[in-house]
């Protein structure tokens, strides 16, 4: 049994598969688990979020046979391509969608793109990251599949076991899936961290292959169209993948008080996070809001000027390896969950921070 | 036009949940609940586009037992024209709201269905996705700009992406998620409160819908995540950086 499954790891998967078999729960826990991984790439690179997502598919199962999924158009989706073929020694095949109905990443065609080469390759699972790109894809690919999928997955028990946070992250829930095949999910990328040197194996390098596209349905793809992205030009890390993020809330008082964040986030290499009231009083853009609603943050330290702490945005940061936090209000509820607390004026302690910092190193 | 929205009773935002000692779930009886903060967002923007001539009506819907009624009241206060209760189970996932959301949309016809990004209980953030899916409808999720164009038939949606925003344009009918910045919900005023009670709920089953309420996932346990052990207060700057420095090591 163990052996067959092996072989069968071993042999290259076919990816055109003449007629879908039809799955049943019972028999699905002996199944051959095979993962459709949805990524997401910019400038000729896979996403480190999608990184994660294989990652947490590795976790699945021995054996697990890992495809990427990437689309687009144009020569980034090539260089992209080539990159997931050799970003890591758990992918065994990378697929390409390349239309330009896919050059930007909009839900209706990604949606029927997962339907079509879920019937073609008939995966027991397919995951993608929870972004903004796989929030909004998955759920639509599930239902036109007809499952129920899992949002944000921290942690993967077995391969229909899984454990999420609700209620902003004040429980963790253990679901099951019962449903028939894929499963499907999206995964919190900083629950499964992608090694550093997982990018140089280039002794494996996974097949290409180009997704056959000629029963594309594009019965209602035309409805939405993609008009423009704006962004913060930012040379500081990510806020998802940084090591250090230090955050302000309404404490700063103004945007332009927000400057002395930025400058101790230049000086320690951090990212810049916020609260929603920092959000919402206009100090910053929405993108750096940490919480419930905005990024889920895990760095290795996490420190918070001006944060009363509440339940909305602990749900964002509450993960972080050393938590501290700079408050005049001793009952701040921030203290509860800091490691290192101090009860001042930030207004003092970050001219200190920034003068201390640089005479040490 | 018309405009649907979807609203769902839930623990209020400001409470601390409580696991039950026997893992089933989180304590719900004697909790104070309230509309869902993004489902208010929802039908604020729902009300806007009334407000300025764009739409006709403005039908607020929630699925659940009998309490649900009480949202829905909320939502007729605030504005709604009338509203529709879907008598169902208290544990629906977001694959038989989406059902039974087509089913309504189905029956009623309307022009755009606005929902909120994610309930702020189960943490989903499907079910638009799910019903757009199922209509073959686009989509324009986590919205903080929506602009409707009568003449065209087309909505231009600003989007919270990650690294910025996002401008897409959506043919009607169309289904929107709403995120936090995109309007500021009104309250609902006492005479307002007064004359929502005139308002008509209608109320229908599933059954009724030709939906099957069945689910594939099972909750096998709820638990509290870890606590952090204690943490310490320094007493100063220098303190502190020692502490992170040769302490903690992450300096």
């Amino acid at each position: 049994m163990i052996a067959v499954a092996m072989l069968r790891a071993l042999r290259p998967r076919p990816f055109i598969i003449s007629s879908s078999s039809p799955s049943s729960p019972l028999t699905s826990v002996s199944r051959y688990i095979s993962t459709l991984v949805l990524a997401e790439h910019e400038g000729g690179l896979v996403k480190q979020s999608s990184l994660s997502a294989v990652a947490a598919a590795g976790t699945i199962s021995e054996g697990n046979s890992i495809s990427m999924l990437l689309a687009g158009s144009g020569p980034s989706l090539q260089q992209a391509a080539s990159h997931a073929a050799s970003c890591h020694p758990s992918i065994s095949q990378v697929l390409v969608a390349d239309t330009d109905k896919l050059a930007h990443p909009l839900a209706e065609p990604w949606a029927k793109l997962v339907h079509l080469v879920q019937q073609q390759g008939s995966y027991s699972h397919i995951i993608a990251a929870s972004s903004s790109f796989g929030k909004n894809i998955l759920p639509r690919a599930a239902a036109l599949l007809d499952v129920s999928p899992v949002t944000d997955v921290i942690e993967i028990s077995g391969p229909q076991l899984f454990i999420r946070p609700i209620y902003a992250g004040n429980a963790l829930c253990t679901v099951r899936y019962m449903g028939a095949e894929p499963c499907m999910m999206t995964i919190r990328s900083t629950s499964f961290p992608v090694p550093l040197n997982s990018s140089d194996s280039k002794s494996n390098g996974a097949p290409i292959s180009q997704v056959d596209l000629s029963t594309f349905s594009e019965d209602g793809i035309g409805k939405s169209r993609y008009l423009k992205h704006t962004s913060q030009d930012t040379e500081r890390p990510d806020l998802g993948n940084a090591r250090v993020v230090v955050t302000g809330g309404r404490g700063l008082k103004s945007a332009e008080n927000f400057k002395l964040i930025e400058k101790l986030a230049e000086k320690l290499g951090a990212a810049v996070g916020a609260t929603r009231a920092a959000v919402d009083a206009g100090f910053v853009p929405n993108e750096l809001q940490v919480g419930q609603t905005g990024k889920i943050v895990a760095p290795e330290l996490y420190v918070a000027f001006g944060v009363s702490g509440a339940i909305q945005h602990l749900a964002g940061m509450r993960d972080s390896k050393v938590i501290v936090a700079v408050n005049k209000d001793v009952d701040a509820p921030i203290f509860q969950v800091s490691d290192y607390g101090l009860v001042a004026d930030l207004f003092e302690v970050i001219p200190q921070l920034l003068e201390k910092l640089s005479e040490k190193k | 036009m018309k405009i649907m929205v979807a609203v769902k009773r839930v623990v209020d935002y400001a409470v601390k949940i409580r696991v039950k000692p026997d893992k089933s779930g989180v304590e719900t009886s004697n909790v104070k609940m309230s509309m869902n903060p993004f489902c208010e967002i929802a039908l604020e923007e729902a009300l806007r586009i009334k407000e300025a001539g764009l739409a006709s009506e403005v039908i607020a819907v929630s699925m659940g037992p009998n309490q649900c009624l009480d949202t829905l009241r909320t939502g007729l206060a605030m504005g709604a024209d009338r509203a529709i209760h879907v008598d169902a189970p208290p544990t629906l996932y977001p694959l038989s709201v989406a059902k039974l959301l087509k089913a309504l949309v189905d029956v009623e016809k309307p022009g755009l269905l606005i929902l909120g990004k994610q309930a702020i209980d189960d943490d989903c953030n499907q079910t638009g996705q799910m019903v757009a899916g199922l209509l073959n409808w686009p989509q324009g999720t986590f919205a903080s700009k929506v602009v409707l164009d009568k003449e065209k038939q087309v909505a231009t949606v600003e989007r919270e992406v990650d690294g910025g925003l996002e401008t897409l344009c959506l043919d009607l009918p169309a289904v929107i998620t709403t995120d936090l910045r995109l309007n500021q919900p009104r309250y609902a005023t006492l005479p307002n409160i007064m004359k929502a009670k005139s308002k008509v709920i209608k109320k229908v089953t599933p059954q009724e819908l030709n939906v099957e309420i069945k689910s594939d996932l099972e909750v096998v346990q709820v638990t509290e995540p870890p606590k952090r052990k204690a943490g310490v207060l320094v007493s100063s700057v220098d303190e502190l950086i020692d502490k992170l420095r040769n302490e903690a090591h992450v300096i």
